[in-house]
């Protein structure tokens, strides 16, 4: 907005309107703006150089393929390997989803929930901190035996490791509200209810969206430790084995197939937490802000 | 006193009765043992402009805060004579609050920030809207309502503090030291317009500063205070004339008053 199109009152035609923060306006390029080009760019060109080079030294020294495959060989099999890998890859990510919305839920109603009550944070935080400090390898065959049905133990290993981000982020923004803030909504008699809904939710929300990164990522490898320890094979079978049962058979380029396609997934998990963050914040939140200077 | 200007108030609510608020034998300790506020009369009557001028720690502040009933006094009474009391017993206090910060939700927008204390009070979306809509435009930022606290400048963001403080008209408006932090410029505008505003909209004014000039300029009667521990030094009425304006505050008599409430600070901080 200009300062031509301002409409103030004649009598507030000295407002420090003018006086107005500047935010960037940046050209954009195929819908990007200019500057977010560098940063794609960058990394592509390091990949491509760092898979050429690998490539020629597989060529140069004669590696065999069950030791080291080149990336050809790797994008050949994942190509041919497809159906298999697809189905493994859509079980691994549906149970690395489910244990992140359940991490999302019981981690944000705990977190609303110990902010209520001091006492119940007190008697029941200790907990989840042991949950989260417990390596998930060694209680998995646990959770195994417990659970009985293996999709079950997977995701609730998954969601262990997920959950306690989310949990602990949630808590520090809830509990960061502005303190004037909160006096005003006392003033004006805000019920309970009231000051978590306008105030409390909306001040824990970049909180819990870094929490959320967090644990996105670590529902996927969360599912697929828990898959690792499972190891169990028949058709429904998640990535993780596919891991597993191609290095007993040495077909090396399938570990590797299997294993881009694991960090493909959390990759893809972080720009989407990463984009809904950013729509959610550009508005308000100065991580999302970028000013002219 | 020396002035034809300057005099000891008469209690402006004479007239109509009781006062607003009367504050009586007022003291504040907190837990560390600090002594904020002590042994402090005040009585705030309907329609008054009330500065409390002090130096920093002087309980000012305290005091304010303690009126909006954030915080309850150690010893002493904080009654609301003219207001009705809810079953417990609490006096309804009618009144709005602006902070030395603008104290602004930085995820709503200014038009949702000034419909905070109607939403809270269950007005209908619609019409909380419509009313905030209103007071943005009393406050000078018409054309604002979907712009974000990180968009607009000190001085905006300060109206929308005011316009929310006034949004459900209340009898008393309590502000700590709303300017402080603002240039000049900007500064002397926001007080003109709050002049302008408490003569059109009538409610009480209680002004937490620490410039004697901003407090001359604004008030019809200045409370003076003296720090550790805060206590009242000096209750003076200034009876210059509104409308108030640029004239004024060029003008000998202002400058004279503000030597005069200087002298009186002077003593406060020296005693």
């Amino acid at each position: 907005m200009t300062a031509a199109t301002e409409p103030h009152s004649p009598a507030h035609g000295g407002t420090d309107a003018e006086a107005r923060p500047v935010f960037a306006t940046e050209p954009r390029i195929l819908g990007l703006p200019a500057s977010a080009w560098p940063r794609i760019l960058a990394p592509i060109v390091i990949g491509v150089l760092a898979l050429g080079l690998w490539e020629f030294a597989v060529w140069w020294n004669g590696i065999p393929q069950y030791i080291l495959p080149g990336p050809i060989l790797i994008a050949q099999t994942l190509v041919a390997d497809w159906g298999t890998l697809s189905g493994s890859l859509w079980i691994t990510l549906r149970i690395t989803f489910t244990a992140l919305l359940a991490a999302v839920v019981v981690g944000v109603s705990l977190a609303v929930l110990f902010t209520q009550s001091k006492w119940l944070e007190m008697s029941l935080l200790p907990y989840a901190v042991i949950l989260q400090v417990t390596p998930i390898v060694a209680i998995a065959p646990l959770i195994i035996i417990w659970a009985g049905d293996i999709d079950l133990s997977l995701l609730i290993c998954a969601w262990i490791v997920a959950f306690f981000p989310i949990l602990s982020n949630t808590i520090l923004g809830l509990n960061s509200a502005d303190h004037n803030l909160i006096n005003l909504f006392q003033l004006y008699g805000a019920t309970r209810w009231q000051t978590m809904r306008h105030l409390k939710l909306p001040a824990a929300l970049p909180y819990f969206l870094a929490g959320l990164k967090i644990s996105g990522g670590l529902a996927l490898i969360g599912a697929v430790v828990a898959e690792f320890v499972a190891g169990t094979g028949g058709s429904a079978s998640g990535l993780a084995y596919r891991i597993l049962e191609a290095g007993y058979q040495l077909k090396i380029p399938r570990v590797f197939a299997a294993l881009i396609m694991i960090s493909l997934s959390g990759i893809a998990i972080f720009l989407t937490t990463s984009w809904i963050s950013h729509l959610l914040l550009r508005r308000w939140h100065e991580s999302a802000l970028k000013r002219e200077n | 006193m020396d002035t034809a200007f300057l005099s000891t108030p008469t209690p402006s609510h004479a007239a109509s009765g009781r006062p607003l608020v009367r504050v009586r034998g007022v003291s504040k300790q907190f837990a560390n043992g600090t002594l904020a506020v002590r042994d402090v009369d005040l009585s705030l009557g309907a329609g008054e402009f009330v500065s409390l001028l002090g130096p920093s720690g002087c309980g000012k502040s305290t005091l304010l805060r303690m009126i909006a009933g954030l915080g309850a006094p150690s010893s002493g009474t904080i009654d609301w004579p003219s207001t009705s009391h809810d079953a417990s017993g609490r006096p309804e206090r009618d009144l709005g609050f602006v902070f030395q910060d603008p104290t602004l939700m930085p995820w709503a927008s200014a038009l949702a920030n000034v419909m905070l204390p109607l939403t809270l009070k269950g007005v209908p979306r619609g019409e909380a809207e419509g009313r905030a809509a209103q007071f943005l435009a009393l406050v000078g930022l018409k054309g604002f309502e979907r712009s974000y606290p990180r968009e607009l400048s000190g001085g905006m963001r300060m109206r929308v503090s005011i316009a929310r403080g006034l949004v459900l008209k209340p009898k008393i408006l309590l502000m700590d030291e709303p300017f402080a932090a603002l240039d000049e410029i900007t500064r002397h505008r926001l007080n003109d317009d709050l002049l302008e505003l408490w003569w059109k909209e009538r409610f009480t004014a209680v002004f937490v500063t620490h410039s004697v000039f901003e407090s001359v300029y604004l008030s019809k009667r200045i409370v003076v205070m003296a720090a550790r521990p805060g206590r009242v030094m000096a209750d003076l009425a200034v009876d210059a004339p509104y409308p108030r304006d640029e004239l004024f505050r060029t003008s000998p008599e202002y400058a004279h008053l503000c030597r005069v409430v200087s002298g009186k600070l002077k003593e406060a901080i020296g005693s």
